[in-house]
């Protein structure tokens, strides 16, 4: 039995949610049962994600085929350790976000069918980041378009209703590139599977058709992850949903494009002479940029922290376009630690909300004094993403900016020095607009907030801090899988091994 | 027979992006059906035109003929249509939320989603 779970570990974080989508609809007529089915299954997922991590760590890359096919033609899911890091992360957020939800999601909501929507999305966000067959990963991007579209019009506001169509719409522009993209690729290859395509692409002669693949699928990535000239989407609709979910979108979602552009540009078409590093630098510091100054006009809480996603995408491109070892080994501990911090902002944007009435900055106040324990839980991620050591912001900043110089890219490393600065400024004005300054005079209907959300926003905190002090496990691990990816000789043959699993 | 296969399917994903830059909500999502259907043509092309035997493997054979047809992006195209279904059903129910709850599919009109704490107004609302 123990061994039939080591196995196949690959398959449970993808059927654990996908078994509760359908268990969670069956019960859409009993909310008690229903709740109670989609907290179970979170649990199960953090539990199977955790597993995997464990398996890849002692047994290396973790291979599932699927319908008995021979090795390049079936789809298959390989998973090396940055697949499975992003998994185990993802289920911690799932985790966390939950038992914010537990406080936060309306009964209309949960009527509305949030717990299946919820799943089903963490679904296409695993599956994407198991899989390795590059057909399948836009599947999976597509499960995850519906049901966070789903997700974000829950609460049918109109600005709900408006932005889930500005959402819907653009992320589907990004499928549409990546689909022809990936026609473009089958075309000139023929062949689907990812491991098989790093063996096939490198070896052929560069083409047109190939190029014009690379391109697609960069705008397509580049559009699910919030890159410089195709981010508008991003901040127009993130603050329109319910905080609960625009967390695990702030938290997960651009990450999977972000990923997705890691595997790919590492894997099948490798930076390297391509002429793409330059452009990639130039859109990496754009993105920082416009990101960060975004941000600085804004006064909804929401606003800030979506502006804030696109600039710290920046960071983690430019991981990509320096493309070194250390350089992608920083890129990846970053993202696994802006994950972390940047769920964390959104839960206590949710919280300040609830303790001050209000998303607006401006009229908002005095919670240091009514709400010293708030107070404190914020100040670990809002100056861990500002980079102030010795939190995991800093060590994360550290690893890109130093592989930077390293590489000789003085320029891109001062801008981001430049933007982290600007990240504290952001930062320092939440504090003292919401926290600092004293409460005005007629303040709106003042509530305290619920013992779940601080436990979700305290839980976040703590794995922050265990990164922040502990760093050197998850450097060491970054490391291994940026090496995993630099050189997928590995991925590769366990992609193609002709063994006949499943 | 190549010329002419990419000639029509420009020209459907030529209409789709007009009718996707139209202003209207319902003609945006008949847009992006239309250039989704394009793409769906860009896959089928991508298995190589040709007229040979069908991917039917003959009655006592084991493996297909060497010169029928490639299956594999028949397959791609079923899921995509699959899929671009699913994404219509999606849209369309959104439209017509619109349409109920704003009052009107004119794209111009509706800004509901930026009205909410933009640095200019006095207030911010509540969504």
């Amino acid at each position: 039995m123990n061994g039939f779970l080591v196995t196949h570990a690959a398959l449970w974080p993808l059927l654990v949610p996908v078994s509760g989508v359908a268990i969670t609809t069956c019960l859409w007529n009993h909310p008690r049962a229903q709740r109670f089915a989609a907290r179970a299954t979170i649990a199960l997922l953090f539990a199977a994600a955790l597993l995997l991590l464990d398996t890849v760590i002692r047994d290396g890359v973790q291979v599932v085929r699927f319908g008995g096919w021979a090795a390049p033609f079936g789809i298959v899911f390989t998973v090396d350790a940055l697949g499975a890091a992003m998994v185990a992360i993802t289920g911690l957020l799932a985790a966390a976000t939950m038992l914010f939800g537990a406080a936060d999601i309306r009964r209309r909501e949960e009527r509305a069918g949030f717990h299946p929507l919820f799943l089903g999305m963490l679904a296409g966000v695993n599956g994407a980041f198991l899989t390795g067959d590059i057909f399948n990963l836009y599947v999976w991007f597509e499960v995850m378009l519906i049901t966070s579209t789903g997700l974000l019009v829950i609460g049918r506001s109109r600005a709900q209703i408006d932005g889930a169509l500005r959402y819907a719409v653009l992320n589907l522009f990004s499928t549409l590139f990546f689909l022809t993209g990936v026609a473009l690729l089958y075309g000139a290859t023929g062949t689907l599977n990812m491991a098989d395509l790093a063996r096939v692409v490198p070896r052929m002669e560069p083409s047109i058709q190939l190029t014009i693949s690379a391109l697609l699928l960069f705008c397509g990535f580049g559009i699910k992850a919030g890159y410089f000239p195709l981010f508008f989407w991003l901040p127009a609709s993130y603050h329109t949903a319910s905080i609960t979910v625009a967390a695990i979108f702030a938290g997960l979602l651009t990450k999977v494009g972000v990923y997705a552009c890691f595997r790919v540009f590492t894997l099948i078409f490798p930076l390297e002479g391509a002429g793409m590093r330059e452009i990639l630098a130039v859109i990496a510091a754009a993105t920082m940029l416009f990101g960060v100054f975004g941000a600085a006009v804004q006064w909804d809480v929401r606003r800030i922290l979506s502006f804030h996603i696109v600039s710290q995408i920046g960071y983690m491109l430019l991981g990509l376009a320096i493309s070194t070892e250390a350089a992608l080994a920083g890129a990846i501990f970053y993202v696994i630690h802006h994950i972390v911090v940047k769920a964390n902002l959104f839960l206590i944007a949710g919280a300040i909300h609830r303790a001050a009435g209000t998303w607006d900055l401006r009229e908002a106040g005095g919670l240091l004094r009514r709400n010293p324990l708030l107070a404190a839980l914020f100040l670990v991620p809002a100056l861990s993403l500002g980079g102030v050591p010795p939190l995991s912001g800093f060590w994360a900043k550290f690893l890109v900016i130093d592989a930077t110089f390293r590489a000789g890219e003085g320029l891109l490393a001062g801008v981001a020095l430049f933007v982290g600065l600007l990240t504290l400024f952001s930062m320092s004005k939440i504090w003292i607009e919401a926290f600092w300054k004293p409460a005005l005079a007629e303040r709106r209907c003042a509530g305290r907030v619920p013992a779940p959300m601080l436990l979700a926003i305290g839980g976040l905190a703590a794995v922050t801090l265990a990164i922040s002090f502990l760093p050197e496990p998850f450097v060491v691990y970054a490391r291994s899988a940026a090496a995993g990816l630099l050189d997928p000789a590995a991925y590769v043959a366990a992609g193609l091994a002709a063994a006949g699993g499943q | 027979m190549h010329l002419l296969y990419a000639f029509a399917l420009s020209l459907i994903a030529a209409c789709g992006l007009y009718l996707a830059l139209s202003r209207h909500a319902v003609s945006l999502i008949i847009g992006i059906n239309l250039i989704s259907a394009a793409v769906n043509l860009v896959i089928f092309y991508a298995g190589r035109i040709v007229t040979r035997a069908p991917a039917i493997i003959p009655e006592g054979e084991q493996v297909l003929a060497a010169d029928a047809a490639n299956p594999v992006p028949q397959a791609l195209i079923l899921t995509a249509i699959v899929i671009g279904f699913s994404l219509t059903a999606v849209l369309a129910s959104i439209a017509l939320q619109t349409w109920r709850r704003l009052g009107s599919l004119d794209l111009r009109r509706n800004g509901y989603a930026e009205a909410l704490g933009s640095p200019f107004d006095g207030k911010g609302g509540r969504p």
